[in-house]
């Protein structure tokens, strides 16, 4: 039951995700190219997706726990730190190589093209790679402190 | 030139927005693609592992349901080339890793929470992406 109701939302998120435009790299692209072949259209996306969503979970939070789970599950971090910065730094400069974020890219997985397998390659062996550099600081800071 | 859709893409953000709602209503989470699919990555296949596959299985699924409902599928154009695309998702991996989160979670899911790391992530991958941009195609690609 419980895995019934992810498959769809996550089908729910992928046909926002297609109807949207995020999932078209040339969209993406042109939205960001203010100076050229200018495209706003995705500004309208992240104002829809953020309208619905910040009202949906403000009215969500006065329940006392989620549907089928025992609680919220929510980041607790609140500091700025320079891994958050940098880390969505890159992040962007990847996005803007590339044209895929993760969210827009997974649903176009379904379609069956070659290129986006790729990139979908490519991001698992970035989050590996920054995984194991990120336990193997930690673990010479732990030996240090 | 790809043609504005105001319309379409407020509509899509809107079922976004609603998927990211329902998902935090029933299972009490964060909508974040990058984090879903980092948890998929493990090797502990426990309750947690199960919803997000599921999740991502729907995702996967959804163009079925696209061309149902439009009798095509959705237009793709991919203008990078292989090389940059793969370049390009390395560092999507690796950056979303180090900066706990990618569109949709920080840009969706954690501004609507009003989190202040969450608006500082967005607006810094917003900057360094049209950065590149602008980089590669007008003053190293023109």
């Amino acid at each position: 039951m419980r895995l019934l109701f992810a498959f769809s939302f996550g089908l729910l998120f992928g046909c926002g995700i297609l109807i949207s435009g995020m999932g078209n790299p040339a969209k993406v692209l042109n939205f960001f190219d203010v100076a050229g072949t200018w495209d706003p259209s995705l500004a309208f996306v992240m104002g829809g997706a953020v309208l619905v969503t910040a009202i949906g979970y403000r009215l969500i939070f006065r329940m006392q726990q989620p549907l089928l789970a025992q609680a919220f599950t929510l980041p607790t971090k609140q500091d700025l730190d320079t891994r958050l910065v940098g880390g969505s730094a890159v992040f962007g400069i990847g996005w803007g190589l590339s044209g895929f974020c993760p969210g827009g890219l997974v649903p176009v997985l379904g379609i069956g093209l070659i290129e986006p397998l790729m990139t979908f390659a490519a991001i698992i062996a970035g989050m590996l790679a920054a995984r194991w550099a990120i336990s193997t600081r930690y673990r010479t800071d732990t030996a240090q402190a | 030139m790809t043609e504005f859709t105001p319309l379409l893409s407020f509509g899509g953000g809107v079922l976004i927005g609603l998927a990211a709602v329902a998902l935090m209503a029933v299972h009490g989470r964060i909508a974040g693609i990058n984090g879903i699919v980092s948890g998929f990555l493990t090797t502990q296949l426990n309750q947690d592992w199960a919803w997000r596959t599921a999740f991502l299985a729907g995702m996967i699924a959804s163009p079925l349901i696209f061309l149902g409902l439009s009798g095509q599928l959705p237009a793709i154009s991919i203008p990078s080339s292989p090389l940059l695309l793969v370049v390009g998702g390395f560092l999507t991996g690796v950056g979303t890793t180090f900066g706990s989160g990618c569109t949709s979670g920080h840009g969706v899911c954690g501004m609507s929470r009003l989190s202040g790391r969450s608006i500082v992530a967005t607006v810094t991958f917003m900057v360094t992406a049209a950065t590149t941009v602008y980089l590669t195609r007008h003053v190293f690609g023109g």
